[in-house]
């Protein structure tokens, strides 16, 4: 069967929703006759024409404003963000105005703001960010990170469906690296719903993106060793699925946490704290996490490989976890 | 002056605007009083001197339009038909609130029926956003008007400019009103710009603007009802600027100290409700049985809603804990009004390149050309003193503004 890159599958979910709902609209800077800085949205406006596909200024705050505008007549727009790092251009829109209407004044916000994420592909400090915490800590956004091909289309769906506003990061490392067999035919991945890529019981290892293929390496080189880890992609950041990584804590009684973000208040603190909460009996050892740096990303390739968790940091950690 | 799309002003509407005007100034002097028996928990912001904004460009709109208030735009509110308990319930924290006590002032909404979209307290954000609901509204076929207000402080943020700009590259039918009340909190205008008129500013962007006296409330309307009638003619995006003065401090802490007496004392001389009272009465039109009639129904309705929001309990606790999210059906779903056939395959499909014009050479039809292929469009900026059209496609417009913008009263 075909393989489809994660690109590709981002686009067949946009491609099959717009198809499905004349009222999915999308809305960013070059995304329609030139297709999207990664051409994520080729052919989009081939087929949906200029009404539909809305190329706009450099605007990111006018671009969220607008979405948000039109999600009040019931559309569902899908905005672009060339790189999820100029999210901090729309920061207002986004965290006051989008993220507390529902609350505040029971206006849904049905919007997808989607945006190529993450580093290892020497973007420098300002093209390969993590910024999902800003967002994952503020009430009334979801936050979706998926890992593979067959996740972002499935979550895409949702995320389009959903009747919140949905952040859809889009790591760019993944994009034409990783490929799946996608079903025939319409499927959704539930928002809010992690999953186990690999069934261990000496610890766990809970992340997700990026991190979900580095954890993946480091599990099978684990392996050789005799050291068994579960793997959880959570997929979902905002609302995270605790209920998985708890149960797979009470088989394996050690968690290390795997992300890509930087250190301080990233979510593996977040999942540490609800461990210790609600589980700290089925530890056998103290919560391990393995993350980026707490400094900007940096460029040059020996510092960047530096500053971003590899194979070799998760086996490390994993192996004096589980010998703890 | 009287044009197709502004017949003349009827006894009918002129009264409506006076009993608008009216009832927004009790509505607030009964919350200033409410404010000083400490039954406001929060801020209180008086739109006093301002009222004929509100109200004369609200009530240019129809039913199906859309508004988005700022915080001095309680006659607006109104003139959608925002009741007054409403207003009074939502400034005292009350459960039976429209927010229930989740948010305080204007910042509350009603997509469903009367179209008014809350505003949050940063300003200019509501731009972009109302450029949006005008932009679903043309793709829906609703043939919808989208409204909103700024201050001249709120012109200077980058929002506005992001907002002003994607409206007018997306032609969208957006009427923005900037209320110069000549102060952003301490600061006057012409310290925070180095222009006078703000609607300067629209040339900028290619947009057509109109310069108001923002305490007439008849010019007020027959601007808005020009400018309305210019966006539902895929016309717009159109910025009224409409100059007046506000005659309170920022807020009810403000003593308003650093505003010179004399300006005070010369723009109370201009009241809008006043000298629109006086110009009435002069016509005949508000006779002093009228005008005690208009009074008592409102002071009833007053009297009622107040009590209302008294006896109102403030809301338990948990509701704090309410939803985030939602997880029903969305309050609207698109209305269309339009066929939603051409919207989907295979009719919606277009050839995906631009037109640039005259190879983008940088002379004026050139650039003319390149503006059409980008969906913009060049038009005269006009002021009703320099009411030249600047080419030949802005002719019409600019004689059509020439007549209906209003020589600014007050203006040295």
């Amino acid at each position: 069967m075909a393989q489809t890159t994660f690109l590709e599958a981002v686009r067949q979910a946009l491609f099959e929703e717009m198809e499905r709902d004349p009222a999915v609209v999308c809305i960013g800077e070059d995304i329609g006759v030139y297709g999207g800085a990664f051409k994520v949205t080729a052919g989009l406006l081939e087929r949906f024409g200029w009404e539909r596909v809305i190329d706009t200024p450099i605007s990111e705050t006018a671009i969220i404003g607008a979405a948000c505008g039109m999600s009040y007549l019931g559309l569902r727009p899908v905005c672009e963000l060339q790189f999820v790092d100029f999210i901090a251009c729309c920061f207002n829109q986004l965290t006051n105005f989008v993220a507390k209407s529902y609350y505040l004044w029971g206006a849904p916000v049905p919007m997808v703001v989607r945006a190529p994420s993450g580093g290892g592909v020497h973007g420098g400090p300002f093209h390969s960010q993590n910024p999902e915490m800003y967002f994952a800590h503020t009430p009334g956004l979801k936050v979706v990170y998926p890992s593979t091909p067959y996740d972002a289309k499935g979550l895409m769906k949702s995320a389009i469906r959903d009747n919140n506003p949905v952040l859809f990061f889009e790591h760019k490392a993944l994009y034409r690296r990783i490929k799946d067999e996608l079903p025939e035919g319409d499927y959704t991945v539930p928002i809010g719903k992690a999953v186990v890529r690999r069934q261990g019981h000496d610890l766990t290892i809970a992340t997700y993106a990026a991190m979900a293929h580095t954890s993946m390496e480091a599990a099978a080189e684990l392996a050789k060793e005799g050291i068994e880890a579960e793997v959880v992609d959570l997929r979902t950041i905002q609302p995270l699925d605790m209920d998985t990584v708890l149960a797979s804590i009470k088989k394996t009684n050690r968690l290390l946490v795997a992300h890509e973000d930087t250190r301080f208040g990233g979510v593996a603190g977040e999942i540490a704290a609800v461990v210790f909460e609600k589980a700290f009996d089925d530890l056998d050892a103290p919560v391990r996490r393995i993350t980026a740096l707490d400094t900007p990303v940096p460029y040059s390739p020996p510092l960047e490989e530096h500053f971003l968790p590899q194979v070799k940091d998760v086996v490390q950690a994993a192996r004096e976890l589980a010998r703890y | 002056m009287a044009t197709p799309s502004n017949p003349p002003i009827t006894r009918e509407q002129q009264l409506d605007l006076y009993r608008y005007m009216l009832l927004d100034r009790i509505v607030e002097d009964t919350m200033t009083k409410l404010f000083r028996q400490n039954k406001i928990v929060g801020g209180l912001y008086a739109s006093l001197g301002q009222e004929a904004i509100s109200v004369g460009t609200a009530y240019a709109l129809e039913k199906r339009d859309w508004i988005a208030p700022m915080i001095r735009n309680i006659g607006g509110l109104l003139v959608k038909g925002v009741r007054p308990r409403d207003i009074f319930t939502q400034h005292m924290a009350k459960y039976t609130s429209p927010t229930q006590g989740k948010d305080g002032t204007s910042h509350f909404g009603d997509l469903k029926d009367l179209h008014i979209v809350s505003p949050i307290s940063m300003l200019g954000d509501l731009i972009p956003v109302m450029t949006g609901v005008a932009m679903a509204g043309r793709y829906l076929g609703q043939n919808i008007v989208a409204l909103t207000w700024i201050g001249d402080g709120g012109t200077s943020t980058g929002a506005f400019h992001e907002g002003v700009n994607l409206a007018a590259q997306q032609r969208a039918p957006l009427v923005l009103v900037i209320e110069n009340n000549q102060w952003a909190y301490s600061t006057p205008v012409a310290r925070q710009v180095p222009i006078t008129d703000l609607a300067d500013r629209a040339k900028a962007y290619g947009v057509r603007a109109f310069i108001v006296d923002g305490n007439d409330v008849e010019a007020v309307f027959a601007v808005a009802r020009e400018c309305v009638a210019l966006c539902r003619a895929g016309e717009g995006p159109v910025i009224i600027e409409a100059k007046t003065m506000r005659m309170r401090g920022h807020a009810q802490h403000d003593a308003a100290e650093y505003v010179p007496k004399d300006m005070f004392e010369f723009w109370k001389k201009r009241d809008p409700i006043d000298t629109y009272e006086k110009k009435l009465a002069g016509a005949g039109v508000l006779t002093e049985k009228k005008k005690a009639e208009i009074l008592a129904g409102i002071n009833a309705v007053i009297e009622q809603d107040r009590a209302f929001a008294e006896e109102s309990p403030f809301p338990p606790a948990e509701l704090a804990e309410s939803p985030v999210y939602c997880d029903g059906p969305l309050p609207i779903e698109p209305q269309w009004k339009r066929p939603v056939a051409e919207v989907k395959p295979p009719r919606s499909g277009v050839k995906p390149e631009w037109k640039v014009g005259g190879n983008g050479e940088f002379h004026r039809d050139a650039r003319e050309g390149a503006g059409e292929a980008a969906g913009a469009r060049h038009a005269a900026p006009v002021r009703p003193e320099s009411a030249k059209p600047a080419n030949g496609g802005a002719k019409t417009a600019a004689r059509r503004s020439s007549k209906s913008a209003v020589t600014v009263r007050g203006r040295k």
